[in-house]
């Protein structure tokens, strides 16, 4: 006899795909990422705002096994990273902070190389380079070397590259760093497209509240190592601003996330 | 309820099934290559259309024309009569010199470690400082895999240029003398070749733990450089002056002398370039039937002749030993340091 919170042990692996439990990460005394609890739904775009050093790329890398939890634990898909790298890793794509690329070789063979990696056989590799240098606005490209990508141009080969895997979770850490105002607007729209149209999971991280607030389904809140607060722009602000005795809308109607976001980092909330 | 959750199971079990299908099959029926294979693939082709491989290719082109040449206008002083090697004289091609230009085995063992320093320094580390080390580890692949497969791209290559310079001396001496080897010497040249690239693997993984350590290629290049200069040049010396001052006297009985010498040894062995020249000596110059101190006893009753190559072989294994085991520590360390290593972009 299975009893109910067995099955619903199994739906919730289902429905959750990234999961975190207390997950610590401490550089010797200092503790980088601090007992973190965080779930993120499929097919959601969840924005993680925080200031530098707030302990984001940390979290990041512990999602895929590129470092260690000192506590705590994570499940991606339905596996930990740290004794399953390769499955999580079969799932998620990552684009890094600092993305790099093969610099003799050209975009379109850097894009066969990770297809390559991912079990596509060398023609398969190309057709799915190709479609993917068009997809992400690289097209005419391709054949230069990545050596002489601008760093915009890198970025967006970066993101084919997370794509190449046909991914259910997608990882971007500070995505849109260096890109030009026009160029990050095509950027999002893409991310929210195949979002919505392939129902890939999408955490992204920056400290831009405005991009965040464009794409971003849920948002989590994280500064010195901690999640501060969690959810939708707008309950976010209920959250935030119910506590000081003005009634939530009744003098705004919407409240943007720079009220949130200024309120946690230059207002001085008192954190616990 | 339960075949809910058997459905529901079933189903993760179905959707695993299908991404490995998806994975293994390709629309074309085209074998897929795992992706270690791909990686080994890429590593060498860097290798080769390198610079750095090109102009080491040119300096070792170089000097094995250089002690072929040296080898073959002594070749008629080197061959003596009664020579209990004399029937092994195609062998002297690797081992004989005039006093200008060292002779092949030598050029090997001064260059085969630059060699490995060299396709292995900047390893993992210049991933790393290029920023693609992230890009690869978030492949499905396993941490090991771009260890292993840069070693092993670098082994091919390096076996492959070797192997290439023995056929090629080989050749050169078959063509000017015209008489080719025979089986024998034929086989104690693939043994050589072996055991160059053994030696030359143990400068290789040594110089890829440096570029595991320091993210600096240039200060991981330097070290490897320093621990060949200090086995080279230094650690000798030192050895000479510790040995020097434990000399015994003359008068010392042969006991203590076989002790002292069996010292000297030890110390000596510690250096891999000595395990690489003694087992080239036995190999090549099969007269050789110790590398330690003989006493009279054990003289006695030996003919002067040549070793069979089984002989030669049990008596380089220990050699051959200790330049593996230094290979697999040199691994060991890099493969856990890599492994636990947290891995940030630049
Ligand atoms: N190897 C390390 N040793 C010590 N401290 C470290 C190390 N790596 C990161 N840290 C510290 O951990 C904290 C979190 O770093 P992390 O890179 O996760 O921040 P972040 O939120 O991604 O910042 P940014 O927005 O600038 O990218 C920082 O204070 C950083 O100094
Ligand atoms: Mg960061």
């Amino acid at each position: 006899m299975v009893s109910v919170p067995e099955i619903w042990k199994e739906v919730t692996v289902t429905e959750n795909i990234i999961e975190l439990k207390g997950l610590t990460r401490r550089y010797g005394q200092f503790t980088a990422v601090d007992s973190l609890n965080l779930a993120i739904e499929k097919g959601e775009i969840f924005g993680l705002l925080g200031p530098n050093g707030a302990g984001k790329s940390t979290t990041i890398l512990m999602m895929l096994g590129l470092a260690e939890p000192d506590g705590g634990t994570v499940r991606v898909c339905g596996y930990d990273p740290v004794s399953d790298p390769v499955e999580v890793k079969r799932r998620v794509g990552y684009l890094p902070e600092e993305v790099g690329f093969y610099d003799d070789l050209s975009g379109m063979e850097n894009l066969i190389y990770t297809a390559r990696l991912n079990g596509y056989s060398a023609n398969d590799a190309r057709t799915r380079a190709g479609e993917l240098i068009r997809r992400v606005g690289l097209a005419g490209e391709e054949d230069k070397k990545t050596g002489k990508y601008s760093r915009g141009m890198r970025q967006r080969l970066g993101l084919a590259d997370v794509l190449v895997k046909d991914p259910e979770v997608i990882i971007l850490d500070e995505p849109t760093l260096g890109i030009d105002p026009g160029g990050v607007r095509e950027f999002l729209d893409l991310i929210v497209r195949l979002s919505r149209e392939q129902k890939i999971t999408v955490l992204f991280s920056s400290h831009h509240l405005h991009q965040v607030q464009q794409v971003c389904d849920r948002v989590g809140i994280f500064v010195k190592g901690k999640l501060l607060a969690v959810g939708d722009v707008q309950s976010l602000a209920a959250q935030l601003f119910n506590g000081d005795g003005r009634p939530v809308g009744s003098e705004r109607k919407n409240y943007s996330l720079d009220d949130i976001y200024f309120r946690y980092f230059e207002g001085g909330v008192d954190h616990e | 309820m339960i075949s809910i959750s058997v459905i529901l199971k079933e189903e993760w079990i179905m959707s695993n099934a299908i991404l490995s299908i998806k994975a293994k099959l390709s629309h074309t029926g085209e074998s897929i290559r795992h992706p270690f294979r791909v990686i080994v693939e890429k590593e060498m082709a860097d290798h080769i259309r390198s610079w750095r491989f090109i102009i080491l290719i040119a300096i070792i082109a170089l000097t094995t024309i250089g002690s072929l040449y040296t080898a073959l206008t002594n070749f008629s002083q080197a061959v003596k009569p009664n020579d209990p090697e004399g029937t092994f004289f195609f062998l002297k091609l690797f081992t004989i010199t005039d006093g200008t230009m060292p002779s092949f085995t030598v050029f090997i063992s001064f260059l085969g470690p630059l060699l490995g320093i060299a396709l292995g320094f900047d390893a993992i580390n210049s991933e790393h400082n290029r920023g693609t080390l992230g890009r690869m580890l978030s492949q499905p692949i396993h941490r090991d895999y771009i260890i292993n497969a840069k070693f092993t791209a670098a082994l091919a290559v390096i076996s492959v240029m070797l192997t290439a310079l023995g056929l090629l001396v080989m050749g050169a001496g078959l063509f000017f003398i015209g008489i080719p080897p025979t089986a024998g010497e034929f086989m104690r040249i693939v043994f050589f070749t072996i055991l160059s690239i053994l030696y030359v693997a143990f400068w290789l993984n040594l110089s890829i733990l440096f570029s595991v350590l320091f993210r600096q290629p240039a200060t991981a290049a330097l070290s490897a450089i320093a621990v060949w200069l200090f086995f080279s040049v230094f650690y000798p010396l030192i050895i000479n002056l510790i040995t020097k001052s434990l000399e015994p006297p003359p008068t010392a009985t042969p006991q203590h002398m076989i002790a002292f010498e069996q010292f000297r040894l030890v110390l000596l062995r510690l250096m891999p370039n000595q395990l690489f020249s003694e087992a080239t000596t036995t190999l090549l110059m099969p007269s050789v039937r110790s590398l330690g101190p003989l006493t009279m006893e054990q003289m006695i009753g030996a003919l002067p002749g040549p070793l069979p190559l089984g002989q030669s072989l049990l008596m380089v294994w220990p050699q051959v030993t200790g330049l593996a085991s230094g290979t697999i520590i040199s691994f060991v360390i890099s493969y856990i340091l890599f492994m636990r290593r947290e891995i940030r972009s630049r």
